[in-house]
């Protein structure tokens, strides 16, 4: 039962492909070159450290930036969360978000929750402490959206 | 005492390793942060509960004196297992931190006289400290108006007695170490430095929570006037502690508990403090942890320190040749001994995500700051992967930490 070659849940369910991919190669990130919003995403305890940049169009994400650095569950879920971000308004943003984090928290199952390629997220609920991993950009573009137009980084944790 | 107790004997004594996670034999590898607790300390303080129970200090009746003696009896044990003389005394607490809030709030409060720490002095507190050895003296700089220095490591992560003596002058007050660094595993030479420190005047604090499982300071050999330590990290309960110093310098700390049991008289204006140790443990004490502390001292010196200290430190020197030779890792303090911790980063995979794979094959270690952030901070690390030893470990259980390492640089890379 030692043996580490079989693979285990975690490697089976937390670390799919298509997480570690995004982890590997993230998607947007980087510093965009004139944001109008951007919040900070900070966990003390882990280190987890990011920062999210926002350009606003009225109430429409035009596009989405983040740096810093995170673990691979934060890492993924922060590039998911931007690629699917890009173009919708506040309100389906903050929905999306709710619904994420309603899976995660285990109110809602993964499969009404309509995420889109988020879902490979959804074995996290399995991993209580590292939920906090997986929302960790989250809270930064939920505070980034909240805050005023052109407003100084804040913290989110 | 019988005849010592054989490592893999006494290594049977855990009840709760018997276990397997998720699916695996449990290999406990987070001792840094609490040791697990072998039956004669469960039984010890069984025995308390159910036959000696009773507040101390105050009654007259028999279970009252049975839990007094208990109680004191453990002191006596302590004192003896720390190398305590008769210049010392031995104040129980809930733990380090509260025996390091202690000190650095004893002496930075004014009571009925000037605090002990004035304002334009210079306290030291060493740059590898656990946040418990190093806020408590933030806060009394700030309260005492004094100026708080910090002596760096080099970029190894080593502390270096020239260094030391740069910082100290005539307005050194205090002077704060550990005698391992919780993150690193880093050992400084703690004793020439507590020695150097006390050379030029200072008041000297040693925080010895990683070392009293397996490498406990000798006071009667040491220039320190306050050391520090935990049960939980020492096979014994959590919840209980104690900080043990010389007399002459505890009796200067201003008590921060204030109640019953720490005064010699009250009248509704004024009280006057009691004797040492009374003054500094107002309130009812954990009287079964300081039990439990005790047994767990006596089972530590049962199966012989030394042969403890060897165990773990062939342990973490295979830990250490193991991850070293994996590629894109990198062990902290590498040559650090006698030390129970291994820690070590990883390119291109984050703690968090090694600890959760390795527990997913029933290997628990520590991940992340390991309350020491402005350390990492200082030698340009990250969160870490913490593996730390015990005298229950195995080699076998260091081959799987090792290859759980290996994998998990597989599935993360």
């Amino acid at each position: 039962m030692t043996t580490t070659t079989v693979p285990t849940v975690a490697e089976n369910e937390l670390y799919q492909d298509v997480v570690v991919e995004h982890k590997r190669a993230p998607r947007h990130y980087g510093r965009l070159s004139a944001p109008t919003r951007q919040a900070r995403g900070h966990n003390p305890q882990c280190g987890d450290d990011l920062q999210v940049e926002l350009v606003m169009a009225g109430h429409t994400v035009q596009d989405i930036g983040f740096h810093g650095q995170g673990c691979a569950i934060c890492i993924a879920s922060v590039s998911m969360m931007s690629e699917a971000v890009i173009g919708r308004d506040t309100a389906e943003v903050q929905a999306l978000q709710q619904r994420f984090r309603a899976v995660l928290t285990g109110q809602l199952e993964p499969g009404e929750a309509d995420l889109g390629k988020l879902v490979s997220l959804a074995g996290v609920r399995r991993y209580p402490s590292r939920i906090k991993c997986a929302l960790l950009g989250w809270h930064a573009l939920m505070h980034a959206l909240a805050a005023d137009a052109g407003s100084t980084p804040g913290a989110a944790a | 005492m019988p005849d010592s107790l054989p490592l893999a004997v006494a290594a049977d004594a855990f009840p709760v390793l018997a276990q397997t996670v998720h699916g695996h034999p449990l290999a406990y590898l987070d001792n840094a942060a609490t040791t697990q607790v072998p039956r004669p300390v469960l039984a010890a303080m069984r025995r308390f509960e159910e036959f000696e129970r009773a507040n101390i200090h105050r009654g007259v009746h028999t279970l009252s004196q049975r839990a007094t003696d208990a109680f004191e009896q453990a002191r006596t044990t302590l004192k003896r297992f720390v190398g305590a003389d008769a210049r010392h005394e031995l104040v129980f607490s809930s733990g380090t931190t509260e025996a390091l809030n202690l000190v650095a709030s004893g002496l930075s409060t004014r009571g009925p006289g000037r605090a002990v720490i004035e304002p334009g002095d210079e306290i030291i507190v060493s740059g590898l400290e656990h946040h418990a050895n190093l806020v408590p003296w933030q806060a009394a700089a700030r309260r005492s108006g004094a100026t708080l220095r910090i002596l760096r490591p080099d970029a190894r992560g080593h502390l270096h007695k020239h260094e030391l003596k740069a910082l100290l002058n005539a307005r050194t007050r205090v002077f704060a170490v550990t005698a391992c660094a919780n993150a690193t595993g880093e050992r400084p030479p703690y004793e020439a430095l507590l020695a150097l420190a006390a050379d030029a005047g200072a008041l000297t604090v040693l925080d010895a929570a990683q070392v009293a499982a397996h490498a406990v300071p000798d006071l009667s050999t040491l220039a320190c006037d306050f050391m520090a330590f935990s049960g939980h990290k020492m096979y014994g309960p959590m919840g209980i502690g104690a900080l043990v110093g010389r007399r002459a310098v505890l009796e200067r700390l201003v008590p921060v508990r204030l109640g019953g049991d720490m005064v010699d008289w009250v009248s509704y204006t004024d009280a006057g403090l009691a004797a040492l140790p009374s003054r500094l443990e107002g309130g009812t004490p954990n009287v079964a942890g300081a039990v439990g502390l005790a047994a767990a001292a006596q089972f530590i010196d049962h199966v012989g320190r030394a042969a403890i200290d060897r165990h773990i430190g062939a342990l973490r020197a295979r830990a250490v040749a193991g991850l070293t030779a994996l590629d894109g890792i990198t062990v902290l303090s590498p040559e650090a001994a006698p030390s129970a911790i291994v820690s070590f980063v990883a390119e291109g995979a984050h703690p968090h995500d090694i600890g959760t794979l390795l527990d997913e094959r029933g290997i628990a270690v520590r991940t992340g700051h390991h309350c020491a952030q402005p350390l990492l901070d200082h030698l340009g690390r990250g969160p870490t992967t913490r593996a730390s030893f015990a005298l229950y470990n195995t080699p076998g259980e260091v081959d799987r930490l090792v290859a759980g390492v290996a994998r998990a640089l597989e599935v993360l890379r």
